[in-house]
C-alpha cells in the first residue's frame, strides 16, 4: 500500500494540472540572482538594487525611469550657488515611510532621514556605524566621502549639502540606488532592540512596493505602497521576484506564464522570444562601451603608430556580426551616443590592414612581435563574449603580424591584476553609473584613474585639464564643449579601441504594460501594469 | 561490538579535521577575497579594503584564522555569513529541508523504478526486453542532469502544460514555512490545493535528480537476482510448487536486496552532489545551490561549515550502516 500510495498521488497531481490561474494584479519578476541584502548603501549590484532601491526606497533626485534625466524625488526642488559647493534640498511634504508588521512609523520623512543616511555613510564612529560596521563602496567610489563636507538640517524640509571641490556631478550622484533614504526612525528602534542588523534584512523605505517577505534563494515578495506620494506609480497590488538563476529556465517560466517579466536574457534566445506570440521584446541601445584598452605603459604600445596600426587592424564588423550577433552598435567614441556631450564628428580611422603594417614597418615593429591579450572571463552587457573577441582580434592581429597570446584569469582576479597594469592589452566595458560625462571620460580615462578603472594607464595633461575644468563647471554648455575636445585629443592618441554598445534587451508578456528599460542596467515595476 | 563502535568513531576524529582542513584551504586558494568580489568592477580603495578584512577577520595570519575557525566549531558556533551576515547554522537549517525533500522523493522514485526494471531485466534475461531496460538505464546513468532536465521543463512544462517549470509552490500561495519540507508545512496551512501544488512542484526535479540512482539500482538489483535466483533455495522453492510471484518477490528478492542497499547507501553522497545541479536547473532552493553562490562570493564560512556539515552527515550515514553491517556480520565486526 505505501507503495503504489505514492505513485497514485503523483499521477492524480499531474493530471489535475496547475491550481491557480495567475491573479491579474500581481506581477512575477523573474529575477537573476539573490541578494545579499536589502541595504543599497552596501551593495554595487543591478541584483541587490533592484530588490531595494528600484523597490522600497526612493532618493533625493531619481532618474526619470528609463532615462538618465534627473527629476524630483524626495527633494521636490534643489538650488545650487554660484560656486557649485553648495546644495540645497527642499524635501517633500507628507511622504509616509512604510508601515509593516515590524515597524510602524509615528512621523512623515523629514530631514532627520536625510541627515541619518548620509551621516551613517560619512561618519565612522556613527553610531549605527558602530552596533552595524559596514563599508558603502560605491558611496567612496564616487568620491563622496571626501567631498561632501558637512550635511545640515536647516530645519525639517530642508537640507544642505557643502562641498569641499565643486562636482557637477554631484546631483547625479545622489540619484544612483546607493543613496537611497532610510529611515532614522526605523534605525533608532533597531538601535534601542540591539538588532541594527535588520537594515539589511528587512528595509524600510518611502519607494513604491512594501518589503513583505524574503524567502532565502527562492522568492521575494513586495505589496503595491498604498500611501504612496506618486500615487500613480503603484498600479501592482503585489509584486514578486522568483529568483531562477538560470538563464534558460528563466525563458522557460517566462513561455509557461510562470513570470511575466524576466531578467537578463541570454542573446542567444531572443531570436526564439521574439518568435513567441506570448512575448514580446523591448530593447533599446545600451548605456555601455565594449572596448580594448591598451596599456600605454608598456613597450611597443607605448607608441602611438603601434596602437594606431592594431586599432585599423581589428574588423568590428566582424566582431559585432559574431560575438553581439547583431545585437549592438558599432562605437566609435570612448562613451555611448546616449551620453549627452556625445561628439557626433568623431570617426574611426578605417579598417585597413595594410596601412597598418606600414604603420608598423615605420615604427620599426618586427613581424612576429608577441603581445598579451586579456579576455574578461564573465559575460557583461557590454561584451557577451569577451574570449571569442579576443580570437577574433588575434587573428585580425596576425595578419599584420603581431602576434596575441590571449590571457585570462578568474574575474577578481583579473580586475586585480589589470588594475597594476599587468596586461599588453585588455578588454574591458562600462555601463554609466548616473549619466554624468564625468562617469565615462573623468573615471574611465584620467590620470587620477590610472590606478583605478583607467586601463589603458593614459594620462594626458591637456586631456587632464578639460576633464577637471568641465566637472567643476556648472554650465552645461560648457561643460559640452569642454567634453568634446576632450574626446578629440582621447580619439587622437588612441588609448582604447571602442568596439560596441550593446543592445540591450527585456523580454516580458504581452500583457505588461509601461515597463520601461533602465539605461543603467536595473529592472524597475514602478508605473507597470498588468492588462487584463 | 563496543570496541567495533570506538574503532569506527576513533576513524570520524581524523576525518572530521581532514575536511575541515580541505575546505579552510581550498576555499583560499582561488583567486580573490570577499571584499574584492563584492566590490565587482569598482575599483576597490585599499583604506576601505583593510578595514572590511579586519572587520570580517581575514587579516590575521591564516594558521591563526584556522584555529580561530576550530575554536568556534568546537564552541558549536559555526560563524556568520560574510555576505548576507545570516548565522550559517541559520542558513542551512532553512535551506536544508528543501534538499531533503527533494532527494527523499528522488530516492523513492529511483528505488521503485530502479528495483522494478532491475527485475524484470532479470527475470527476462537476454530477452529485448532485458536489452532494452540496461539500455535505457545506462543512457539514464549518462545523461548530463543540465540537459535532461532542460529536455523534460520544455516537454512537460512549456509543450504540454502538465507540470511546472521550476520553484517549490505556485507563488500565489504565500505560506509561512514551518518545518522547511513544503509537502508538511502545505499539509499544515488552511491553503486549498497547496499540497497538490507542492506534489506537482517535485515531479520534474525527483525524476531528473533520480535518474542516475535509477540506473545504478536497476543494474544491480539485475545482477543481484541473476545471482539470488541460480540459489539452490530459489530452486527448491520453486521445486515446492509456490508462486513464481512468491518465489521472486519473498524469496530471491528479499536476499538480493542485501547488495542493493549497499548501493543506496552510497547514493546519498551522489545525490547531494547532483542536487547541486538540479537546484540550480529548477531553482529549488536548497543546500546545493547556497554553496556554489558562497563559492562564487568567496563566503568562507559558509563554503567551509557548509560543506562540513554535509559531510558530516555523509560520514554519519556513513557510520550507521558500518555499525548496521557489523550487527549483521560478525566477519566485518571483528577484522582489524
Amino acid at each position: 500500500m505505501r507503495i503504489t500510495l505514492l505513485p497514485s498521488l503523483l499521477v492524480a497531481s499531474l493530471l489535475a494540472g496547475p491550481s491557480l490561474a495567475h491573479a491579474a494584479n500581481t506581477l512575477v519578476y523573474c529575477s537573476e540572482a539573490s541578494p545579499a541584502g536589502f541595504d543599497p548603501a552596501q551593495y554595487t549590484s543591478g541584483t541587490e538594487f533592484d530588490a531595494s532601491a528600484e523597490t522600497v526606497f526612493n532618493r533625493l533626485v531619481q532618474f526619470e525611469r528609463g532615462g538618465t534625466t534627473l527629476v524630483p524625488g524626495l527633494a521636490e526642488r534643489w538650488d545650487v550657488s554660484e560656486d557649485g559647493k553648495t546644495y540645497t534640498f527642499y524635501l517633500r511634504r507628507g511622504v509616509k515611510f512604510h508601515t509593516t508588521d515590524y515597524f510602524k512609523p509615528t512621523r512623515e520623512f523629514n530631514a532627520d532621514d536625510v541627515l541619518f543616511t548620509f551621516q551613517r555613510m560619512l561618519d565612522k564612529n556613527h553610531p549605527f556605524r558602530t552596533a552595524y560596521p559596514s563599508e558603502f563602496p560605491y558611496f567612496s567610489d564616487m568620491g563622496l566621502n571626501k567631498n561632501i563636507a558637512r550635511i545640515e538640517k536647516k530645519d525639517d524640509y530642508t537640507v544642505v549639502f557643502t562641498l569641499n571641490q565643486t562636482d557637477a556631478a554631484f546631483a547625479s550622484d545622489l540619484a544612483m540606488s546607493f543613496a537611497s533614504i532610510q529611515s532614522a526612525e526605523y534605525a533608532d528602534q533597531l538601535l534601542k532592540t540591539g538588532k541594527a542588523a535588520e537594515i539589511n534584512q528587512r528595509p524600510i523605505g518611502t519607494g513604491p512596493f512594501v518589503f513583505s517577505r524574503y524567502q532565502k534563494d527562492a522568492v521575494i515578495r513586495y505589496k503595491g505602497n498604498q500611501d504612496y506620494w506618486k500615487p500613480e506609480d503603484v498600479k501592482l497590488d503585489n509584486l514578486i521576484f522568483a529568483i531562477t538563476t538560470d538563464a534558460a529556465t528563466r525563458l522557460q517560466k517566462l513561455k509557461a506564464n510562470e513570470c511575466q517579466v524576466s531578467g537578463y536574457p541570454r542573446p542567444a534566445d531572443i531570436a526564439e522570444m521574439k518568435q513567441d506570440p506570448a512575448l514580446k521584446v523591448l530593447q533599446q541601445p545600451g548605456f555601455n562601451l565594449g572596448y580594448f584598452a591598451y596599456n600605454v605603459t608598456h613597450p611597443p604600445l607605448d607608441q602611438l603608430a603601434v596602437r594606431q596600426a592594431l586599432d585599423m587592424a581589428i574588423n568590428k564588423k566582424a566582431i559585432l556580426d559574431v560575438v553581439y550577433q547583431g545585437n549592438g552598435q558599432l562605437a566609435t567614441n570612448a562613451l555611448p551616443p546616449a551620453q549627452w556631450s556625445y561628439d557626433q564628428t568623431i570617426k574611426d580611422a578605417p579598417y585597413d590592414p595594410e596601412k597598418a603594417k606600414a604603420l608598423l614597418k615605420q615604427a620599426g615593429i618586427k613581424k612576429g612581435t608577441e603581445i598579451s591579450l586579456w579576455a574578461m572571463p564573465v559575460v557583461r552587457a557590454s561584451n557577451p563574449n569577451a574570449r571569442l573577441s579576443a580570437q577574433m582580434v588575434q587573428s585580425d592581429w596576425a595578419k599584420i603580424g603581431i602576434k596575441a597570446n590571449i590571457v585570462s584569469y578568474e574575474w577578481g582576479e583579473y580586475i586585480k591584476r589589470a588594475r597594476q597594469g599587468e596586461h599588453d592589452v585588455m578588454i574591458y566595458g562600462w555601463t554609466g553609473d548616473n549619466g554624468d560625462p564625468d562617469n565615462w571620460l573623468g573615471v574611465l580615462y584620467s590620470c587620477d584613474a590610472v590606478n583605478g578603472s583607467n586601463y589603458s594607464k593614459w594620462c594626458d595633461p591637456a586631456y587632464d585639464a578639460l576633464i577637471k575644468q568641465a566637472k567643476v563647471s556648472n554650465d552645461r554648455d560648457e561643460r559640452i564643449r569642454l567634453y568634446q575636445q576632450a574626446q578629440h585629443l582621447l580619439k587622437a592618441a588612441v588609448p582604447i579601441t571602442p568596439i560596441a554598445h550593446s543592445i540591450v534587451y527585456q523580454p516580458m508578456r504581452h500583457n505588461v504594460q509601461g515597463f520601461k528599460i533602465s539605461p543603467f542596467g536595473l529592472s524597475a515595476f514602478y508605473g507597470v501594469s498588468l492588462a487584463e | 561490538m563496543f570496541s567495533f563502535i570506538a574503532r569506527r568513531l576513533g576513524l570520524l576524529i581524523p576525518t572530521f579535521f581532514g575536511v575541515t582542513l580541505l575546505t579552510f584551504s581550498l576555499i583560499r586558494l582561488i583567486p580573490g577575497d570577499p571584499v574584492e568580489v563584492m566590490m565587482g568592477e569598482r575599483r576597490v580603495d585599499p583604506q576601505m579594503h583593510a578595514e572590511a578584512l579586519h572587520r570580517l577577520g581575514l587579516d590575521k595570519p591564516l594558521y591563526q584564522q584556522y584555529f580561530d575557525y576550530l575554536g568556534n566549531l568546537a564552541h558549536g558556533n559555526l560563524g556568520q555569513s560574510l555576505v548576507t551576515r545570516d548565522n550559517v547554522w541559520h542558513e542551512f537549517t532553512t535551506l536544508f529541508p528543501a534538499t531533503m525533500e527533494l532527494a527523499l522523493c528522488a530516492m523513492i522514485f529511483a528505488t521503485v523504478l530502479g528495483l522494478l526494471a532491475g527485475v524484470i531485466a532479470a527475470l527476462k534475461r537476454g530477452s529485448l526486453l532485458d536489452h532494452g531496460v540496461m539500455g535505457i538505464s545506462l543512457t539514464g546513468f549518462s545523461m548530463p542532469i543540465f540537459w535532461w532536465g532542460l529536455i523534460l521543463i520544455m516537454f512537460f512544462s512549456v509543450r504540454l502544460g502538465w507540470t511546472p517549470v521550476s520553484g517549490r509552490l505556485d507563488l500565489l500561495y504565500d505560506i509561512e514555512p514551518k518545518t522547511g519540507f513544503m509537502l508538511i508545512d502545505t499539509l499544515l496551512s488552511d491553503e486549498e490545493g497547496a499540497f497538490v501544488d507542492a506534489l506537482h512542484h517535485l515531479i520534474l526535479p525527483s525524476i531528473v535528480l533520480g535518474t542516475i540512482p535509477l540506473a545504478v539500482i536497476a543494474r544491480m538489483t539485475r545482477s543481484a537476482m541473476l545471482e539470488v535466483l541460480r540459489e539452490d533455495y530459489v530452486r527448491t522453492a520453486r521445486a515446492k510448487g509456490l508462486s513464481p510471484a512468491r518465489v521472486v518477490f519473498v524469496h530471491a528478492l528479499r536476499n538480493a536486496l542485501i547488495p542493493v542497499l549497499t548501493v543506496l547507501g552510497l547514493q546519498v553522497g551522489s545525490l547531494l552532489a547532483g542536487a547541486v545541479l538540479t537546484e540550480t536547473i529548477f531553482s529549488w532552493p536548497g543546500v546545493g545551490k547556497w554553496l556554489i553562490d558562497a563559492i562564487a562570493r568567496r563566503d568562507y564560512p559558509v563554503v567551509q561549515n557548509g560543506i562540513l556539515l554535509i559531510a558530516t552527515l555523509v560520514i554519519i550515514v556513513n557510520f550507521v550502516v558500518d555499525i548496521l553491517y557489523g550487527l549483521a556480520n560478525p566477519r566485518i565486526r571483528h577484522q582489524r
